[in-house]
């Protein structure tokens, strides 16, 4: 899964430690977004045509096309249903979280 | 080889700030600064002065764009006065909280309403808690002096914080004198351009002016105080270099006139230490042991140097141009909180003058001294606020 | 060749942020990114973007970015540009994101000043109708009828009695570079348009219809839907400026119909016939001038 990852950042002790004033380096992530989901995507790769609609509309660009099939990055995605709603081969189909 | 130039003190201003040479200057006229970026404009015309002169649409914009530079890592200056400082209020608080070192000239001037474009301190005096350092001139070499000593303050990496260089307007940005003007060379000596460490940089990309909830809000916070309580060092570090390499120094953060052995001492800032400073001369060769402390930097507040400095005196005149409605003038309760932890405080009386330009004399002076040295002898509870000629009866009677 | 979304890069520079699901201000700057790169300079004020974006220690831009003052998001962008000028740096962009609060009211003035100037830089507003941050309240650009949480829709204030501020024709009037308007619901002519953007030789504004489900009381999964509904039924249109002229890119020969898209949102569920003949007027008023003056 070609995607950010999370990591840990621990509170430093000493205050040289801080950044010089709030800033930070870009691209670093410490918590995942899967809280926010109530339902899944699942994507059927037998029915998907790779026409990459998906990979385009997701607004938090978790659709990874990098591999032989497109892959959804389940700690990002919020189930929002974009997905499944615009892909025009149906092969895109929302479960209920708990019930996969 | 001499270098002196006829300059007002906006010009000698600018002159020093071409010497600083900022990479990027916000540009936004009021009166009394109009001067200044005048000729900063006139540097680039003529092209010794190299810079990205932006004409921006407002004060607050002018800030603004100081903060986009600056967080881009370039040196930057603006100036401003008065309306235009409370205008760009909210970008003051911005830019010290992101630890930009931004240098600020601002023409000091009365604050509408009423309208008044003469020079009064209640604009910078309004903003003490802004997180700027801010330092007050008395003359246009110190001018031109002090915007260069502020880059060094500014970008010192245990410092990282804006400078505002307070000019008295009018009284200051538009008299004439001779200023010397330091070899370009010395400068660039003395201020190197540097990297600062918490720039936008595009080979490693930074979030910076980002949000810190409550988890982490304080120590940000504690950090900014304590670079700006370590600037203290760093700006007696600056005036010292400066008269190692150019033969001029300013005290640092206050200038003890007399005051060892003074029993009555008058406390004061920007221009009017000036003529302080004559009337002490005068009061001296009478025989009076009087003393002008002039505060030149207000944040960091000289704590300890006023309770060393002032406190062997039997009475202390703060003479500030500003008031703090409801209260005081703001200098006076800054003097009167650092006095107060003494075992022994002087009694302190508190002159509001020269609002909206009214001038001060050095008769004025002579009588506040004269007022003080009475008070310092009197025990009776009397008020310890007036305004210096008041033009009407005292409220009350 | 045009970007799309086989050849655009996998990579993802706007990532883990807490926006809501189904966010079309998300999808804007994520379609921005796609197409201005990894030397992009973002710069996003006090708005949703910044706030789910910058939350310390959780940085989710990859790229460069800033939150400026409210007021201030294209003077923070000038100053970044004349900063980079200054500096000798090459091969960036300054691109801000800032909303329709943050774009038609308080942050006019600086975009006004920016555009004047003339600065190479890329100003994005993601139109959402509302101060949608804050809790869902007016702006200059909550189009006629809405309820909002300070437009209630009751007797005596019967929704949001003002119209859009023509912000694109206001950009225009400044005879700027570029500017054009956009949505989400078409993808295609939104990453051509983000792309001339890019590559315009002088400041450019783009203008992108983003629906807010959150605010507008929708489904989630209907962004795009509602995005490509808006321009089919004419409360929105696709049109460009350029080299000083005016270019409509799509002309409905019929519009679909303003009662279906409106009153499938709840902040439009309150209106009444005679309001929706109003705001038909309004659109049909709007459509003839935009057919005389920009089809040619």
């Amino acid at each position: 899964m070609d995607r950010p990852k999370v990591g840990i950042y621990d509170q430093p002790k000493n205050i040289r430690e801080y950044p010089l004033g709030p800033s930070f380096k870009s691209g670093h992530l410490v918590d995942v977004s899967s809280g926010m989901r109530s339902f899944r995507p699942i994507i059927d790769a037998e029915k998907c045509v790779k026409c990459m609609r998906c990979f385009l509309v997701c607004p938090d660009g978790t659709i990874d096309k990098s591999g032989e099939i497109l892959e959804i990055d389940y700690d990002f995605c919020k189930g929002c249903g974009i997905c499944a709603k615009e892909c025009k081969f149906n092969a895109i189909t929302m479960h209920k979280e708990g019930d996969i | 080889m001499n270098n002196k130039i006829f300059a007002s003190g906006d010009e000698a201003l600018a002159l020093g700030v071409r010497l600083a040479k900022p990479q990027v200057i916000a540009a936004y006229p009021i009166t009394p600064q109009t001067i200044t970026v005048e000729r900063l404009a006139d540097y680039v015309e003529d092209g010794s002065l190299k810079t990205e002169y932006m004409y921006v649409e407002s004060e607050h914009s002018a800030m603004a764009a100081c903060i986009g530079a600056s967080a881009m890592g370039a040196r930057t200056f603006t100036a401003t006065s008065s309306q235009g400082l409370l205008y760009m209020c909210e970008c003051l608080h911005y830019a010290s909280g992101s630890r930009f070192p931004i240098v600020m000239m601002n023409a000091n001037r009365s604050t509408a309403t009423p309208w008044n474009i003469y020079g009064d301190q209640r604009d910078s005096l309004s903003q003490l808690d802004t997180g700027w350092i801010q330092l007050y001139v008395e003359n246009g070499q110190e001018a031109l002096d002090t915007v260069i000593q502020a880059y060094r303050i500014a970008e010192n990496p245990e410092v990282m914080t804006p400078v505002m260089v307070n000019l008295d307007g009018f009284v200051l940005t538009h008299t004439y004198e001779l200023v010397d003007l330091p070899e370009q060379a010395s400068v660039d000596k003395y201020i190197p351009y540097k990297d600062y460490p918490n720039k936008m940089d595009l080979d490693n990309p930074m979030s910076t002016c980002i949000t810190a909830g409550p988890a982490w809000n304080t120590e940000f916070r504690y950090q900014q105080h304590c670079a700006i309580m370590n600037s203290a060092e760093a700006i007696n570090e600056a005036d010292k270099e400066f008269e190692a390499l150019f033969g001029r120094s300013y005290g640092g953060m206050v200038e003890n006139y007399l005051c060892d052995d003074a029993n009555a001492i008058i406390v004061t800032l920007g221009s009017v230490a000036g003529t302080t400073r004559i009337v002490v001369d005068d009061l001296r060769a009478k025989g009076y042991k009087v003393g002008l402390l002039k505060l030149r930097c207000i944040r960091p507040f000289p704590k300890d140097e006023l309770k060393k400095i002032l406190g062997n005196s039997k009475v202390v005149g703060v003479l500030e141009k500003d008031i703090s409605f409801g209260y005081e003038g703001a200098v006076f309760t800054e003097v009167n909180s650092a006095l107060s932890t003494l075992d022994k405080m002087p009694k302190t009386y508190n002159f509001i003058a020269g609002l909206g330009g009214r001038n001060i004399s050095k008769n004025d002076i002579k009588e506040a001294f004269e007022k003080i040295i009475a008070y310092g002898n009197n025990n009776e509870n009397a008020s310890n606020l007036e305004f210096v000629k008041l033009g009407c009866e005292e409220y009350g009677n | 060749m045009a970007i799309n979304a086989r050849n655009m890069t996998n990579k993802e520079l706007f990532y883990g942020h807490k926006a809501c699901g189904g966010c079309a201000a998300s999808l804007t700057i994520r379609w921005t990114l796609k197409v201005f790169g990894e030397r992009t300079i973002a710069v996003v004020p006090p708005n949703c973007m910044s706030t789910v974006g910058f939350i310390f220690p959780h940085m989710t831009f990859g790229c460069n970015a800033i939150i400026p003052p409210f007021a201030a998001t294209a003077a923070v962008m000038s100053g970044i540009l004349a900063s980079a000028k200054a500096q000798g740096l090459e091969d960036y962009h300054v691109v801000g994101f800032a909303g329709d609060g943050g774009t038609a009211d308080i942050g006019l003035q600086a975009l006004s000043g920016a555009i004047d100037r003339n600065d190479k830089i890329t100003y994005i507003c993601y139109d959402n109708e509302a101060y949608m941050n804050t809790g869902i309240q007016k702006s200059g650009l909550t189009p006629y009828g809405t309820k909002t949480t300070n437009t209630p829709a009751g007797k005596n204030i019967h929704g949001s009695m003002s119209s859009k501020k023509n912000m694109f024709e206001i950009m225009a009037a400044h005879d700027i570079t570029y500017a054009a308007t956009v949505s989400v619901g078409y993808p295609e002519d939104m990453l051509k348009k983000l792309e001339k953007a890019k590559n315009a030789p002088g400041p450019s504004y783009i203008h992108v219809f983003a629906p807010c489900p959150t605010g507008w009381g929708v489904e989630s999964d209907t962004t795009i839907e509602i995005g490509k509904e808006a321009v089919d039924c004419g409360l929105w249109y696709l049109a460009e400026y350029e080299n000083g002229e005016f270019t409509l890119n799509k002309n409905p020969k019929d519009f679909s119909s303003i009662e279906d898209y409106l009153k499938k949102q709840s902040r439009f569920s309150h209106l009444d016939a005679a309001d929706i003949d109003e705001i038909t007027v309004q659109r049909d008023k709007k459509w003839e001038k935009i057919r005389k003056n920009w089809v040619r």
